[in-house]
């Protein structure tokens, strides 16, 4: 299917859709990402079945401050969709989709080990790539490289953004 | 003790109510141990909590993080072309596809294509990586189930991969020989005599793989039924790859959605329906016949010389290379073109090195089919000269979701065949 044809019946389930690169990217609210892959899940045309991936961005002084993207694909159709939910910066919360997709488990938990995304009713939010004990979210922009000390003379080796341009 | 007394002991509480409980009822206590991170048959840095009961495994939990290099929030504090080198080092077997991926995310953003010849050499590289890739499995499963000579053979073919690898790139790995706008400079002379002479050998090589292991009883008995994974639970699970043909869906995103012209090459997207670690092991070694196939069509489009890096000198870089008496540079005439003939060159020249090209703002998730499934680059660009965003989907992250669900409940000893036969590689798991 192409992706104008697929945009449109896309745009049964949800409004906001659009169409960039021949990709299409759908924008829900938070409250209704749940009941949305369900229903493009449940569409015999969509049936969008696959959760492929979730990535999280940081924009800070925008509003919304975070996204939280699903690559969704149909095992049957072969296509593809973008599913993208936008989180203030004041409450980075969304509602977890492990129960309706398990492998959204790692997923959302290296969301929230980066980025400090909370996915409520996640069986075990916890941190995935880092320390238990790590303090921070260093994929946020805010987030700085830290540096490297040296044993040669007490130098210190600045981080990559502040050595060059 | 005589057997009558075994029986009156046995049946002497029963006049007073007191019933004997059986073993299973009795053994409460289960066992938690540690396998890995440091561990030989976790192929790298994986730990998984295993809870065992006796032999049996009740529970298992996957620890990963322990190779964590912050790779993705590297690629945003470098330039676009720097982003190669790093992509490259995630799933170290299988290098290639890390820079396919990115480059072909970038390409995106940018509008371009890399030309014919360029993309003819990637699919080439990536066909020949993973073959290198599937060896590694072959020979390290083997090793781990017993099988060492395999695990001989295995990196001796692979050697011969390495040695074309490093003829043409410089490197055995870590590559970034792909480069946005097509690939870092064309095969070395008698490059494409040296892949078929592989080509000559390697079919027989696999022949003599199956002759050591297909109808080997050990290595039917540690690998039938072993680890099964049934395609309903894969899909939810997200797994991809060669654990998911196992189970008989013909996924495969080379075939579903095209990428650098696979839709014109002749494959086989191989399925088999055991959905256990045999099956995953069929599988991989006909996936290595076919990746033959693809790169003997390869050598035959290669035959006319054409460009491997796009035109446009606002985007194509490195500009001219030369393999000269230090290795891979500059060539020497383009250095005298800059530093003797032309101002403008020269600040183009350090344009390119210090800021690179900038690419418009916007986001695109590129899906290539790696060794181990669906390699899924996620990049976003805010119109800076640096990426925005580069996350990795790499599937050997999401296949260990699924190694509880092959486990639990077998032995202890499969839990060693499971690992190996969904092939993680944790430079990408951990990235």
């Amino acid at each position: 299917m192409i992706a104008a044809e697929l945009a449109e019946r896309v745009r049964a389930v949800a409004p906001d859709v659009v169409v960039a690169r021949g990709e299409v990217t759908l924008t829900v609210a938070r409250d209704d990402v749940t009941a949305t892959l369900d229903r493009l899940r449940a569409e015999p045309d969509l049936s969008f079945d696959f959760l492929a991936s979730i990535a999280a961005t940081d924009w800070p002084g925008r509003d919304p401050r975070f996204w939280v993207v699903y690559e969704l694909a149909s095992v049957e159709h072969l296509h593809r969709l973008r599913v993208k939910v936008g989180l203030p910066e004041a409450d980075p919360t969304i509602p977890s989709v492990v129960d309706r997709f398990p492998t959204a488990n790692w997923h959302e938990r290296e969301a929230y080990d980066l980025f400090g995304i909370t996915f409520e009713g996640h069986p075990d939010l916890r941190r995935i790539l880092l320390p238990d004990g790590w303090e921070g979210w260093p994929l946020r922009k805010t987030e700085e490289l830290g540096g490297v000390n040296t044993r040669y003379h007490g130098a210190f080796i600045p981080p990559v953004d502040r050595r060059t341009s | 003790m005589s057997p009558d007394r075994v029986d009156d002991l046995l049946t002497a509480g029963d006049e007073a109510g007191f019933d004997a409980p059986s073993t299973r009822e009795v053994r409460q206590e289960t066992m938690v141990i540690n396998m890995g991170p440091q561990h030989p048959s976790t192929h790298g840095v994986l730990r998984l909590l295993l809870e065992l009961d006796g032999e049996t495994v009740v529970s298992c939990a996957p620890v990963i993080g322990y190779l964590h290099t912050g790779i993705e929030k590297n690629t945003e504090y470098r330039t676009w072309q720097q982003g190669v080198t790093y992509v490259t080092r995630a799933d170290y077997l299988s290098p290639f596809f890390n820079e396919l991926g990115y480059c072909l995310a970038v390409e995106k953003l940018l509008g371009v294509e890399a030309p014919p010849r360029a993309q003819v050499l990637r699919v080439l590289f990536c066909e020949m990586n993973r073959i290198a890739s599937h060896l590694v499995w072959l020979a390290t499963s083997g090793m781990e189930l017993g099988a060492i000579s395999v695990m001989l053979y295995g990196f001796r073919e692979r050697e011969q991969i390495l040695d074309i690898f490093e003829a043409a790139t410089g490197l055995r790995m870590n590559h970034a020989y792909i480069r946005i706008g097509g690939v870092v400079m064309d095969l070395p002379e008698g490059g494409l005599e040296r892949i078929g002479d592989f080509l000559d050998t390697m079919p027989g090589r696999i022949d003599e793989y199956e002759r050591l292991l297909s109808k080997n009883p050990i290595w039917l008995q540690r690998n039938v039924d072993v680890g099964r994974l049934s395609a309903g639970d894969a899909l939810a699970y997200g797994v991809t790859g060669p654990t998911l043909r196992a189970a008989g869906v013909p996924r495969d995103v080379r075939r579903d959605e095209p990428y650098s012209g696979y839709e014109t090459y002749a494959f086989d997207v191989v399925t088999r329906e055991g959905a256990d670690c045999y099956a995953r092991y069929e599988i991989r070694i006909e996936e290595m016949r076919q990746s033959l196939g693809i790169v003997e069509q390869c050598i035959e489009r290669l035959r006319e010389p054409g460009p491997v890096m796009i035109e446009d000198p606002k985007l194509g870089w490195p500009a001219r290379l030369e393999v000269g008496p230090d290795g891979i540079g500059n060539s020497p005439a383009y250095v005298r073109h800059i530093m003797e003939e032309s101002m403008e060159a020269l600040i183009h020249h350090f344009k390119m090195v210090t800021e690179g090209v900038s690419v418009p703002a916007g986001e695109v998730y590129v899906p290539v089919e790696s060794p181990r499934g669906e390699l899924g680059m996620f990049v976003v660009a805010d119109g800076s000269h640096r990426p925005y965003r580069v996350k990795i989907r790499d599937p050997s992250f999401v296949n260990l979701q699924a190694v509880p669900t092959m486990v639990e409940g077998g032995l202890v000893a499969d839990t060693i065949a499971v690992i190996s036969s969904i092939d993680p590689v944790m430079g990408g798991v951990d990235r």
